[in-house]
């Protein structure tokens, strides 16, 4: 797929998110926290873009940047064009028609006391009350939908008077992922969302969510932590570290040519369910923890743990850089 | 690594753990049997709710009574039943010959109390006669060996003031100090990042080969398991239901549920991008009043007639590998397995 006659459908340029660390009784602002730093980057209709990165790398406040649940401290976000940090209440109303979320945990993110009906409806009503659906639907067509969405994401339309608390994680997630289909997003922003799942469980939703995006051509953007996860769903993968996209390549390019240490260092880091490979290779295993994003770096930000550090990348600040066609990498290495 | 003819350090016979609950009797643990070798590492796989962590749990007797209770079978530990022995018996056992890193790190640390004075405690407790400062030197020089920078000061830091991956640094370092024989990991890594989670794991194989501990290794993730066991039992339902030797597991699993855990993990090549997941349809079971049948049979795609009818014995494939299958019993064993089922 050719990047440069599409138009992006989501566009995020020069984003930044801090959050002010305040101590003392005047509440006192002492520094900040850098969960996302001056991050770019464009998502094209139909692909998934996914997201990985350890915990604290600022992958979840990405995307709630995105979806303005945060308002970002500077930068911007285009979708469809539209710069939706500057959106009035109603724009931004009418975007989120279009940008939908899943959540990580299927037992914080539904309301114990909705039925799965009125959960799944709630979008749907709150829309329509406000007269932004594209036609006036009527009760019956609210139940209808919600009979529809239920059963799309593989659950018994008759459990649909039931609570949350009646549903194993799995069947839960399958209640977020149509709450969030609903509106008929274009979008959907999933923070992710089969970390807490067991392994069988894990499949089933993969595979939901590769069925969903044939049918209604969505645009997935996919955080999670797992290598595997990611490798198997996305068409494009950026890489992240403390606040900062390392590496963004195709899926397959990525995987098959890690160009930046940290890349490395998490590709051979991660498990293979094989024991002949998984005993033979060689792993790179870093030292230390990942730093607190509070500091200031005026180097690049994973030289403490670099394995092919320089003392050049200290003092200066690497920019993500082609190394070849789509494959961008902020590291010194790559750059004369 | 495994070496033939290795001493057996820990046999489980038959072990029994049901919980009493409001709905019925939740049999939690149900029949599970397995020997531990010395300097092995054997694996113990499962979803959340098969029954792997309250196995261990009933190890070091630490299954909460009530509601729990392990109401049968036996686990010996150097020809001792743990089972039968007084509670002060037990203690010399737990954590001096047997000890257990738990899933969480930010729980299992005392938030109030300083690393030295919790490393402290549990050496002395352990070992009679030991004074004070040899107890703190033999703590900084445990936490030195698990990569703690600058040990002699962050001894004593309160456990907050540590990351996730250092305070389950020091929780190895507590485990290890009292040279225990067995080291039982319940998801050792699972709450940590996967740069983490490689520092830990090549840590535990680290100690476990110097010190020739045997370990017991919990966790649902296939890649762990691949790279640090010997040996795997696969655990459904409170029941082992597969038990075999890693490579073997992963290159001929015999059970249809050992297979579909295998096959439903995304690889991290280019040749299975493309492909579905296979996926094991359906949920796992409740196990309060599970019927006297394969628990599996619902989401099995190999289910027979007998499946539904009774529980299929554990049947020997060759020298270590054993599955709890009707695939692989006789059609004599079938009969007559229903026929008992008649009978009751």
């Amino acid at each position: 797929m050719s990047e440069e006659n599409r138009q992006p459908l989501l566009q995020v340029s020069h984003l930044k998110q801090y959050f002010p660390i305040s101590s003392g009784f005047f509440n006192k602002k002492v520094g900040y926290i850098r969960a996302v730093d001056d991050i770019s980057f464009d998502v094209y209709p139909g692909e998934t873009l996914g997201i990985v990165g350890e915990s604290g790398c600022g992958k979840s406040t990405t995307v709630r940047s995105i979806a303005q649940l945060y308002k970002p401290t500077s930068g911007e976000v285009y979708f469809e064009g539209k710069n939706i940090c500057q959106a009035s209440e109603k724009e931004m109303l009418l975007a989120r028609k279009d940008i939908q979320m899943i959540f990580q945990d299927p037992y914080a993110s539904l309301d114990p006391r909705m039925t799965v009906r009125s959960i799944i409806a709630e979008p749907l009503i709150i829309y329509n009350n406000r007269h932004m659906m594209e036609k006036e639907l009527t009760r019956e067509d609210i139940e209808n939908r919600v009979e529809y969405l239920m059963e799309r994401v593989g659950m018994n339309r008759l459990f649909k008077n039931r609570y949350p608390h009646e549903f194993s994680g799995g069947q839960r997630q399958r209640i977020g992922i149509a709450r969030a289909l609903a509106l008929q997003p274009k979008i959907i922003l999933a923070d992710e969302p089969v970390s807490a799942l067991d392994v069988s469980i894990q499949a089933q939703i993969l595979n939901l969510l590769s069925d969903l995006q044939k049918e209604f051509g969505l645009t997935y953007l996919f955080i999670a932590h797992d290598l595997a996860v990611i490798q198997h769903i996305s068409t494009r993968v950026a890489v992240m570290y403390l606040g900062k996209i390392m590496e963004i390549a195709d899926a397959l390019e990525l995987y098959a040519n890690p160009s930046h240490p940290y890349t490395e260092a998490l590709l051979s880091a991660a498990p293979i369910p094989d024991p002949k490979i998984e005993r033979k290779r060689q792993r790179i295993i870093l030292t230390g923890d990942v730093p607190s994003p509070d500091k200031e770096y005026k180097g690049c930000c994973f030289y403490d743990r670099c394995p092919r550090k320089q003392p050049h990348c200290k003092d200066h600040i690497p920019t993500l850089k082609e190394i070849a066609p789509g494959h961008r990498v902020a590291c010194w290495l790559y750059e004369k | 690594m495994l070496k033939p003819n290795a001493k057996t350090v820990l046999q489980v016979k038959g072990l029994q753990t049901y919980f009493k609950t409001d709905a019925g009797i939740l049999k939690a643990v149900d029949g599970v049997s397995f020997d531990l070798h010395e300097n092995e590492a054997l694996g113990l796989v499962g979803e959340s709710g098969s029954g792997k962590s309250v196995t261990n749990l009933s190890i070091m007797r630490l299954v909460q009574t009530p509601p729990g209770k392990i109401v049968g079978g036996e686990i010996y530990f150097e020809d001792q039943d743990i089972l039968k022995l007084p509670e002060s018996e037990l203690r010399n056992i737990r954590g001096n010959k047997v000890s257990m890193i738990f899933q969480d790190p930010m729980t299992s640390l005392n938030p109030f109390l300083r690393i030295s004075t919790q490393m402290v405690e549990t050496i002395m407790l352990h070992e009679k006669g030991i004074t004070k400062q040899d107890a703190l030197a033999r703590s900084i020089d445990m936490l030195k060996q698990v990569g703690i920078p600058a040990a002699e000061k962050r001894i004593f830091c309160y456990p907050h003031q540590f990351s996730g991956g250092m305070r389950q640094r020091v929780m190895i370092a507590m485990a290890l100090s009292c040279k225990a024989e067995v080291l039982i990991a319940d998801e050792p890594t699972t709450a940590l990042d996967v740069t983490i989670q490689a520092q830990i794991l090549e840590l535990i194989e680290k100690l476990s080969n110097e010190l020739g501990t045997a370990v017991i290794l919990i966790t649902h993730d296939l890649g762990v398991v691949a790279g640090m066991c010997d040996r795997v039992c696969v655990m459904y339902a409170g029941k082992i239901v597969e038990k075999a030797l890693t490579d073997e597991l992963f290159s001929h699993p015999a059970h249809p549920y050992t297979e579909g855990l295998i096959a439903s993990v995304p690889h991290m090549d280019a040749s299975s991008k493309a492909k579905r997941l296979f996926s094991i349809e359906g949920q796992p079971p409740n196990v309060i009043d599970l019927k006297p049948c394969c628990p599996f049979y619902p989401r099995c795609h190999k289910c027979q007639e007998i499946c539904h009818v009774a529980y299929p014995p554990a049947k020997q494939l060759d020298a270590e590998h054993t599955v709890s299958c009707w695939l692989y019993a006789t059609d004599d064993e079938k009969k007559q397995a229903i026929e008992e089922e008649k009978r009751k």
